[in-house]
């Protein structure tokens, strides 16, 4: 047993090991967008679905993302057919009732997925509070980087995207975030502008 | 109850195993060789114990026993019966037991068909079989134990993962794939059994495991090309290969199994490269547990991980202890593992297996660095980056056209020395193939270089090759006047091992023809169609007759009724593209439609329907030559029986220094290889 | 095989619609014709081209060209509307890039790190047949005696 060749031997298995074990720690499918600390993509879509009280947009009104500089927005995609989708619905719906009187907007645009279907799932869920617009060819959800439903862009009132979060996005992360991009707020140092995930 | 049997099984299992690896060294040490037949007895009786749970679990699955966990996360009252019994390797837990019980019946035949031979390197292969079985065992009664307990009792479950419900290929595919892989740790554990004995330094061990090895890279040929059809049939888009992290896996060993198969050879005849020929057995089994790794433990994203779980930190301690313990063992004993060789000349077959060993393991290394460098890249630059198709055609095609080309070679020139004016004129006629072919691609339509090059190095080695052949014959039909099929039965009869390797090439060859071919040529158009409207692609025109629906128990089903016109309008047979629906997922599971001949390939798949049944969108796709893949892959393993069952007279190794190696693998492995999966698909699935 | 006719599929549907809303709204979405049949086979090809090395976001391992789902459908048809448009297949990726990461290209690029990935296969194969090379000729030397 010759244990020089031995020893250099396990040197040379210990990186292969440290990256399978670094490869744990890793989440394969979390893919982490370049998108927040960029200007958030126009967009100019159609209304669906109305909203309620206050958040109404008329059906058929073209919202812009443009005509809503100024504010913080928050994109939500999603489709009917999407089971975790259903998971966040409730507490999106609240949180866009809560901020109604400040320079809040929600905006749900659908994805892959029929207007008729949409609207039945709205009735199904107990409404939506704010209005959902429909994005044909996925042109939108291309221009921000989507790959899946549900996922969340949060916009500040310059237009830049502040956060994106993937999977159903809880309501004590959306609060922390509008909280943090309100006027108010964004005069004060030190709170992220553009954090990634 | 029947959970509970199996549980205690396994556990009574991962007693035997533990107790045989460690009663081994024991037994030789302190010279008590009846202690040996101690340690056979436990791996028959693992052997017994792991196919009772095995068994249990098919029952339980069978009758819908929603008591054990396994059946509960798979299983479903409405699953037809075949896919509910195959469900057994559909997911983790499942195909651990699956593959613990191979790798009890390999043991358990090395055994039956080694025992007897004298020394210690048989008992230490049976002791490192045995480790390995261990580690399984740990994880069935461990992290992946299948007969859990569930209470309440479901009524029903979800069934199988959809994408495996699908196709009857699987069926087939993953048994191959497990008996290939697992097979593997038996080269390997001779390997090891012979550096632990001190018996590295002969050929025995590599004589033994040869077999071994041949068989199981039989299996691993024809699972990796069921696995490709499986995907074709499936998958819905037209293709076999994408270079997926798990198909790479299964083409990694294969790679190196390849390799050894050649090199095995040099050392045979030549007592040169045993250590390389040690570490390509030793590769090939660390090449598998890690395609396993990457597959179970969700590490890389894959459209084939279908399972994942926490059971990936035991993957990696037990890589980890493996590739320490075997580089310890293979670079420690190094020195004496190395020959001194010599080569009768430049010009001999011996130096075109070198070359070969070189561009497989090129290929190989290519093909792992490009699958683990987004784990890479994530670790230094902290970027997810993609390494996919274009990435590998690009790196590793150019290999494997040498590799092609290196075949035609090989065949040609004589074991030693030749002159090179010999070589030259050996490889006259192959050279003549090569021309025609490669200009018949070029007026076909080829363009790349590599298309044009592949096409010509598949005319070249199939005129090397067959060339062999008729080389024989010829001699047997002039020297004994044996009619032709006589003289080339005989001819291939009389030296099975390297005829059997000219077959698997040929095989190799219709399916390097086959992905050329279909890679270089095919068209393919998507079209929104109404009833009534046709769809022309490379001179073959489909017509949409109507759209229908259909539900079925475990799923809803809508399909596309096509005709298929021939030149004058007229109808020559009708294809049904359909979308599966299942209960258990969101996504529809696309089965398209194959209308094959010789030629190639018609392939219709369903894209988008409307539910009024107004119109369908179809791709249709002209692949031609993919039949010839799955035709290669028949004549592969046809090859590699052939080179299995050599008799005295066909062995060109010298004599073994201690007893003629028993009757290796004639009855213990015969019965396993003999049925070969591809007539029974084709016409399985309409 | 048996036949039914549309009414069955209407049923299948309404069934579907029911039963599992999910499967429903997945039809209907896929039951949009999207791709244009686009005379210009040129552009086709450079579409086929650009597909083929990004990768579908929603299926893991496929390219946008091979993958049947709809995001990689809709994709295709920005690729194909953004050269036609002009931009040069370059500017596509980028466009695509700055969307999703580099994560979206099949091929990393041939910049820093990454160019190990495309340096180490050309050293391996050019190492391994230098080292042919003199193995070949050490165990062929002329001091050779035996065979």
């Amino acid at each position: 047993m010759n244990w020089k060749r031995a020893a250099i031997a396990v040197l040379a298995a210990a990186p292969p090991i440290a990256l399978f074990a670094y490869g744990f720690s890793r989440d394969p499918a979390a893919i982490p967008s370049p998108l927040p600390g960029h200007a958030a993509p126009e967009f100019t879509l159609a209304v669906f679905a109305p909203g309620e009280g206050p958040l109404t947009r008329p059906l058929g009104d073209t919202v812009r993302l443009r005509e809503l500089a100024g504010k913080v927005v928050v994109v939500n995609f999603w489709a009917s057919w999407c089971g975790p989708c259903r998971a966040e619905h409730a507490g999106l719906s609240e949180t866009a009732r809560q901020y109604a009187g400040k320079p809040v907007r929600f905006i749900g645009v659908l994805y892959n997925d029929g207007a008729a279907a949409a609207r039945e799932w709205i009735t199904q869920m107990g409404g939506q509070s704010y209005p959902a617009v429909m994005d044909l060819r996925s042109l939108t959800a291309i221009d921000y980087g989507v790959y899946g439903v549900p996922e969340t862009y949060i916009v500040d009132a310059s237009g830049r995207i502040a956060y994106k979060h993937v999977g159903p996005i809880p309501p004590s992360v959306l609060r922390q975030w509008i909280d943090s991009l309100l006027p108010n707020a964004t005069a004060s140092e030190g709170i992220p502008r553009a954090v990634v995930r | 109850m029947i959970g509970l049997i199996a549980h205690n099984a396994l556990l009574v299992s991962l007693a035997a195993v533990a107790f045989g690896a460690i009663l081994t060294p024991v037994a030789i040490r302190t010279g008590r060789r009846e202690w040996l037949q101690l340690v056979y007895g436990a791996v028959y009786t693992n052997f017994l114990l792991v196919s009772i749970a095995a068994v249990s679990m098919v029952v339980a699955l069978v009758t819908h026993d929603f008591s054990v966990s396994y059946v509960a996360a798979v299983g479903s009252r409405s699953t037809p019966l075949l896919f509910t019994i195959i469900s057994l390797w559909g997911a983790l837990e499942g195909s651990i037991l699956f593959w613990a019980w191979v790798l009890g019946l390999y043991s358990a035949a090395v055994v039956a068909l080694h025992r007897r031979r004298p020394g210690n390197l048989v008992p230490y292969a049976v002791m490192t079989l045995l480790a390995v079985a261990a580690f399984f065992a740990v994880l069935l009664v461990g992290p992946a134990d299948p007969f859990l307990p569930v209470s309440p009792v479901p009524a029903d479950g979800p069934g199988p993962n959809t994408l495996l419900q699908n196709h009857i290929l699987m069926a087939v595919h993953p048994p191959l794939l497990y008996l290939g892989y697992v097979g593997m740790s038996v080269p390997f554990a001779f390997a090891l059994g012979a550096i632990f004995s001190n018996e590295a330094a002969t050929n025995d061990w590599s004589i033994l495991s040869r077999r071994w090895m041949l068989t199981s890279w039989g299996f691993l040929s024809a699972a990796i090309i069921a696995g490709m059809w499986w995907s074709y049939e499936v998958l819905g888009w037209g293709g076999y290969w994408a270079w997926d992290p798990v198909e790479n896996a299964s083409f990694l060993p294969w790679l190196t199994a390849t390799a050894y198969l050649h090199s095995v050879m040099v050392q045979e005849r030549r007592n040169m490269l045993r250590l390389w020929t040690l570490n390509l057995c030793v590769a090939t089994f660390v090449l598998t547990i890690l395609g396993t790794f990457l597959t179970r433990s969700g590490i890389l994203s894959s459209v084939h991980a279908f399972t994942t779980g926490a059971i990936g930190y035991y993957f990696l301690s037990f890589i980890a202890i493996v590739l320490v313990t075997t580089l310890v063992l293979v670079a420690g004993n190094s020195e004496r593992i190395q020959t001194k060789g010599k080569l009768g000349g430049a010009a001999s077959r011996e130096t075109v297996f070198l070359l070969n060993n070189l561009f497989l393991t090129a290929v190989m290394l290519t093909v792992l660095v490009g699958t683990l460098y987004p784990l890479v890249a994530e670790a230094v630059r902290g970027v997810k980056v993609s390494v996919g198709v274009p990435f590998f055609n690009r790196m590793a095609l150019p290999a494997m056209v040498a590799l092609l080309f290196l075949m035609g070679v090989g065949p040609a020139l004589p074991w030693g020395s030749t002159t090179w004016a010999d070589a030259r004129k050996r490889l006259y006629p192959p050279g003549i193939a090569a021309v025609i072919l490669g200009a018949i691609a070029v007026i076909a339509g080829a363009r790349s270089i590599y298309a044009i090059l592949a096409f010509a190095f598949v005319g070249y080695a199939a005129m090397s090759n067959l060339r062999e052949f008729w080389i024989g014959m010829r001699a047997r039909h002039r020297a004994h006047g044996e009619s032709w099929p006589t003289a080339l039965l005989r001819l291939i009869a009389g030296n099975r091992r390297r005829y059997g390797g000219y077959i698997a090439h040929i095989g190799v060859l219709f399916v390097a023809l086959g992905i050329t071919a279909s890679a270089t040529f095919r068209s393919e158009r998507e079209a929104t169609l109404t009833p009534g409207q046709t769809l022309t692609v490379a001179g073959h025109t489909v017509r949409l007759k109507n759209l229908w629906g259909r539900e079925e128990p475990q799923r809803s089903v809508i399909g596309a009724t096509m005709d298929v016109l021939g030149r004058n309008g007229t109808v020559i047979g009708t294809m049904e593209p359909r979308m599966n629906y299942y209960r258990v997922s969101d996504q529809p599971v696309p089965t398209p439609d194959v209308r094959s001949s010789i030629w190639g390939d018609l392939y219709v798949n369903l894209m988008a329907f409307e539910s009024s049944g107004a119109n369908a969108t179809v791709k249709v796709i002209v692949e031609p030559f993919v039949p010839w893949i799955w035709f290669g892959g028949l004549v592969i393993v046809i090859g590699a029986i052939t080179g299995l069952f050599y008799g005295p007279r066909g062995a060109t190794a010298p004599a073994p220094t201690t007893n003629p190696a028993p009757n290796i693998g004639r009855s213990g492995t015969a019965p396993v290889l003999a049925p070969n999966p591809a007539p029974s698909i084709a016409s399985a699935d309409p | 095989m048996k036949r039914h006719a549309l009414a069955t599929l209407a049923v299948v549907a309404g069934a579907l619609c029911v039963a599992r809303p999910a499967y429903a709204q997945g039809v209907e979405a896929r039951s949009r014709p999207s791709v244009a049949t686009v005379a210009d086979s040129a552009l086709e090809a450079q579409t086929t081209a650009v597909a083929s090395t990004l990768r579908c976001p929603v299926c893991q391992g496929e390219s946008i060209q091979d993958s049947p789902s709809d995001l990689a459908r809709q994709m295709r048809a920005v690729v194909r509307d953004k050269l036609r448009a002009g931009n040069t297949p370059d500017q596509v990726k980028a466009y695509f890039v700055s969307k999703y990461g580099e994560w979206i290209l099949l091929e990393p690029t041939m910049t820093g790190l990454n160019v190990l990935l495309y340096v180490i296969p050309v050293l391996l194969v050019v190492g391994g047949l230098a080292l042919v090379a003199v193995l070949v000729r050490r165990w062929t030397a002329p001091e050779t005696t035996t065979h």
